[in-house]
């Protein structure tokens, strides 16, 4: 068998051994890629901290399911399935590509090389599957899908050198099957069959064998040529995720619902010594959140869910991590001085705007849907942090930062008035609100927070939340004129100096009033007393409350009546962003409504961990974004299709958002929203 | 160029309630939360702009007491380098003229090339950067809502009729008082603040100023005699009908009252 063509090791290309020149190859090449893989880490080095070494067993256990089990491909179904494909390919074909690297300096065949037949076959068949991959990869960047398009503003789209990379690995995958086949018809020995190499094999069944040792020479070469140019391409585009990948999911974000520290390793307490808040310059970044933008493979699937995208805000996620990308390519080049020696530049006014950060609502829906688990709202935040200590900040969200200083809440109104809300009349007679102030012994705090303590409408979502509480048996109060703003979207806007001073105010008055357990009917505030705060007692919504209490029997609801001229209403569930993908609470809102005899629920394709930002809470709802359309008029039209005219959420915010979004659409009549509490109240029996 | 932005501690009509108190001579005041007067904030800001264009360094002053020390530190955090307090019990009581006067003393201790008021303190009458101007000999415009920086003078604007500017020369050292919009004003973080907290503020009295007791409520011409509150009018009309009908008799209301020719 050895006797019927040379292998590569043995034979003689331009009068140099193979087994010379193979070592000459595999060592350049994998010079080169150390070469340029230390270069990109150069700016890792210096950027920011970032705690990303704790809890391993966690963050294998979501490495086996994310990165190895290509959890969240199939969201997007035909690319999902198009990439799991290929993924599987390239692992199974690790280690024969390792083996067939290594022949070209032992002298040994591929067949032999391999560790055996079941896994050449399995090799074969994944190599086609490959190149059959390839083949539609390469259609797809051709006939776009809409998510890949890049707009002007952004850039240039790198269609070309996307189609050349999947075209050098076709050819490698080619090259092999070609070297498999050339060798299996020398040897008279047969391959799996309807692979590519079997193909082959029948094409060349007739050659000569000098035609066939001649092939199985050139596609050793090429494949090893080619192998070690696209080791060694990969680093400068989108395809670096092939090796970045791991490492960025490894090291990814474990707690949802958090926002990173202003720095790691400083505690709260000596921020004051920080020298500069956020991120202002590209090395403000934290190495993990620059292995991020290497890590980004351009699929759009962020971009693609983005709310503020869709409504033609100046914001982009995926455009957030290219242009960031681009800038370090830049200024990191693998020949030459990092910045050419000179001094970094801002990032605001250079590769991002001041609006196009602002944009953004934290909704989350591009982090659900990340394949590679790319972080973007603590960069969004970082990059806040840093345009607040600047004083860019917006006109429109001045005033409410001010307010929020002076007292306490984003309106302006006074302390005093903040328990003003008990006091309607009709309310006041049948459900009488305790203040807390620590003497009785109250088991209960209800968090109220600043929009449902003074907007007129969202009033009522307090009282019907009082009054759920009130009529289910709970020992509850209110802290009155002491509660201040939660403060998340405070520091989710970057001004971490007035959260801090928010949170510890609040923090305080909570531990004064002596009570064991928190409820609040805003998410905002749920998320903040959760995530933000420590040492205060644990935290419910209100919704978690209400399941608990109807699975029990302590709330018990009585059927819808009609609805308008007798028909019946649809009801659908918007999920707020702040209960659902940062919380996970998507169930206990759902099981409420569906305990309600009679009422008729449809969900609306974008729900759960895809649902659509309703425009944002908190401070979003002062800042005056440029937009072709609101976002809660899309979504009020997602409803309206779905089928529904009666749209139940579980947040203030969203209440707002969507009031003036029916009226915006023209939709008064034929649409309404309520809030859960609001409807639980009026069935509760 | 060394720039002078004369600032005020005002109650914040966007944070408060404001409420007659019950004697009807002064509003309620408990309760209350300050700002810096909204046109000086803007006059700062034009003030460090045209510093961060040509060089120089900003000083901001107000004539108070210790409380209005607040809004100076704001002002420092926002970039100026200099606060300084007028501060006497001799001060209190005056009127417009014994602030400009107040205000001109200060002036004369030092030399700046430029003098900033805002437009208007919204709890004044828009009268002390004209008086200022006047008791330095110094020249003056108002309403500006442009500055251009010209060797020994400035190019200002300021808006006329339709929306439209009218460009001036004015020759340094000159006093303007600084309309609102004229920038956008940056933000002053809860961290700026901090960090400005202990730098010292200087206070100057009377006695420092060479001021005699006439700046106070001995020398004020113009004394405060009562507050009221407009009577409730009849309240709004909602027209009907059709939208064609509704801006008929809208024109025909207009045109009655005199808003339409």
């Amino acid at each position: 068998m050895a006797e019927a063509i040379q292998s590569p090791a043995q034979a003689t290309f331009w009068f140099v051994q193979g087994r010379v020149l193979f070592w000459l190859i595999n060592l350049l090449g994998s010079a080169c890629f150390a070469y340029i893989v230390a270069k990109r880490l150069t700016p890792l080095m210096r950027g920011q901290r970032d705690m990303r070494f704790d809890r391993p067993l966690m963050r294998l256990g979501r490495l086996l399911k994310f990165w190895f089990g290509q959890w969240r491909h199939p969201r997007y179904l035909a690319a999902g399935i198009i990439h799991i494909l290929l993924f599987s390919g390239f692992i199974v074909l690790v280690m024969h590509t390792f083996a067939l690297l290594a022949m070209g300096t032992s002298g040994r065949h591929a067949a032999a090389a391999a560790a055996g037949g079941l896994y050449g076959a399995i090799s074969d068949y994944a190599a086609t599957v490959v190149f059959l991959c390839m083949i539609v990869a390469i259609v797809r960047r051709l006939l776009k899908p809409a998510r890949y398009a890049v707009p002007a503003k952004y850039g240039k789209a790198h269609t070309a050198d996307a189609i050349f990379l999947l075209a050098l690995i076709a050819v490698l995958m080619a090259a092999d099957s070609v070297f498999e086949a050339s060798h299996a018809v020398a040897v008279r020995e047969s391959l799996p069959v309807i692979s590519l190499a079997w193909m082959l094999e029948g094409a060349l069944a007739a050659a000569p064998l000098a035609v066939l040792s001649n092939l199985y020479l050139g596609a050793y070469l090429v494949h090893e040529l080619s192998f070690f140019f696209l080791l060694c391409y990969r680093p400068f585009g989108i395809q670096f995720h092939v090796e970045t990948s791991l490492f960025s999911v490894y090291f990814a974000k474990l707690d949802r619902g958090t926002v990173k520290p202003v720095r790691w390793g400083v505690p709260d307490g000596q921020l004051d010594q920080v020298q500069s808040f956020g991120v202002k310059t590209f090395e403000d970044f934290t190495w993990k959140h620059m292995l991020d933008f290497y890590s980004c493979a351009d699929c759009g699937r962020c971009s693609d869910q983005c709310p503020a995208n869709a409504v033609g805000r100046p914001l982009s996620p995926r455009f957030l991590t290219i242009k960031a990308r681009e800038y370090a390519f830049e200024h990191y080049p693998v020949w030459g001085r990092a910045h050419n020696g000179h001094p970094s530049q801002p990032l605001i006014g250079g590769i991002y705007s001041e609006d196009e950060i602002w944009s953004c609502t934290t909704c989350g829906a591009c982090e659900a849907e990340c394949p590679l688990l790319i972080e973007y709202i603590d960069k969004i935040v970082d990059l806040r942090r840093g345009m607040v200590e600047d004083g860019q900040v917006p006109q429109s969200l001045q005033k409410p930062l001010k307010a929020l200083e002076s007292r306490g809440n984003p309106f302006g109104k006074m302390e005093k008035k903040k328990a003003d809300w008990v006091k309607a009349k009709d309310f006041q007679q049948t459900c009488n609100v305790r203040i807390l102030n620590g003497e009785h012994n109250t088991e209960t705090l209800y968090f109220v927070d600043s929009i449902t303590s003074y907007d007129d409408r969202i009033q009522a979502i307090g009282r019907a939340t009082a009054s759920i509480l009130d009529r289910s048996g709970e020992n509850f109060g209110i802290l009155g004129a002491v509660e201040k703003d939660s403060g998340h979207d405070v520091r989710r806007f970057g001004e971490e100096t007035l959260f801090m001073a928010l949170r510890e105010h609040n923090t305080e008055a909570i531990k004064a009033s002596g009570v064991q357990r928190i409820v609040t009917s805003d998410p905002h505030a749920y998320n903040a007393l959760k995530h933000d705060y420590k040492d205060v007692p644990p935290v419910e919504h209100i919704s978690e409350v209400i399941a608990r209490k109807v699975h029990a029997g302590d709330i018990q609801l009585k059927p819808l009546p009609d609805g308008k001229e007798g028909g019946r209403d649809v009801y659908t569930y918007h999920d707020p962003c702040y209960l659902g993908r940062h919380n996970g609470i998507y169930d206990a809102p759902r099981e409420v409504l569906d305990a309600i005899p009679g009422l008729q629920r449809v969900e609306m394709p974008r729900s759960r961990d895809r649902s659509f930002c309703c425009g944002g809470g908190g401070l979003a709802l002062f800042y005056e974004p440029k937009e072709d359309q609101r976002m809660g008029v899309k979504r009020v039209q997602m409803a309206a299709e779905a089928g529904a005219n009666v749209i139940v959420t579980a947040c203030p915010f969203c209440m707002v958002n969507m009031e003036d979004a029916i009226k915006v659409a023209g939709m008064e009549g034929k649409m309404t929203a309520i809030d859960l509490t609001e409807l639980v109240e009026k069935q509760m029996r | 160029m060394e720039i002078l932005v004369c600032t005020r501690r005002v109650p914040d009509t966007s944070e408060n309630e404001i409420e007659m108190n019950g004697a009807g001579n002064d509003i309620e005041r408990d309760d209350l939360v300050y700002s810096v007067n909204e046109a000086d904030n803007y006059a700062v800001e034009e003030a460090l702009e045209i510093v961060e264009r040509t060089g120089g360094i900003v000083t901001v002053v107000t004539v108070g007491g210790e409380d209005d020390e607040e809004i100076l530190r704001r002002e420092m955090a926002m970039g100026a380098k200099n606060g300084v307090l007028l501060s006497d019990d001799a001060f209190s009581g005056a009127d417009g003229k014994g602030i400009a006067t107040i205000l001109a003393a200060f002036v004369k201790k030092g030399h700046y090339d430029l003098i900033l008021t805002g437009v208007q303190a919204e709890d004044g009458a828009a009268q002390v950067g004209g008086m200022l101007a006047a008791m330095l000999d110094y020249p003056f415009a108002s309403l500006v809502n442009s500055i251009e920086v010209a060797p020994g003078k400035l190019k200002i604007a300021r808006e006329i009729e339709g929306g439209n500017k009218e460009i001036n020369e004015i020759d340094l050292p000159c006093v303007l008082s600084i309309q609102t919009g004229i920038n956008e004003p940056r933000y002053v973080g809860m961290r700026g603040i901090r960090q400005v907290a202990s730098v010292p503020i200087p206070t100057f009295g009377a006695v420092e100023l060479g001021l005699n007791g006439n700046a106070g409520a001995a020398g004020a011409k113009v004394r405060r005699v009562d507050y009221f509150t407009a009577p409730e009018g009849k309240g709004a009309e909602m027209l009907e009908g059709s939208t064609e009908a509704i801006v008929d008799s809208l024109i025909e209301l207009l045109k009655a009252k005199g808003g339409l020719n």
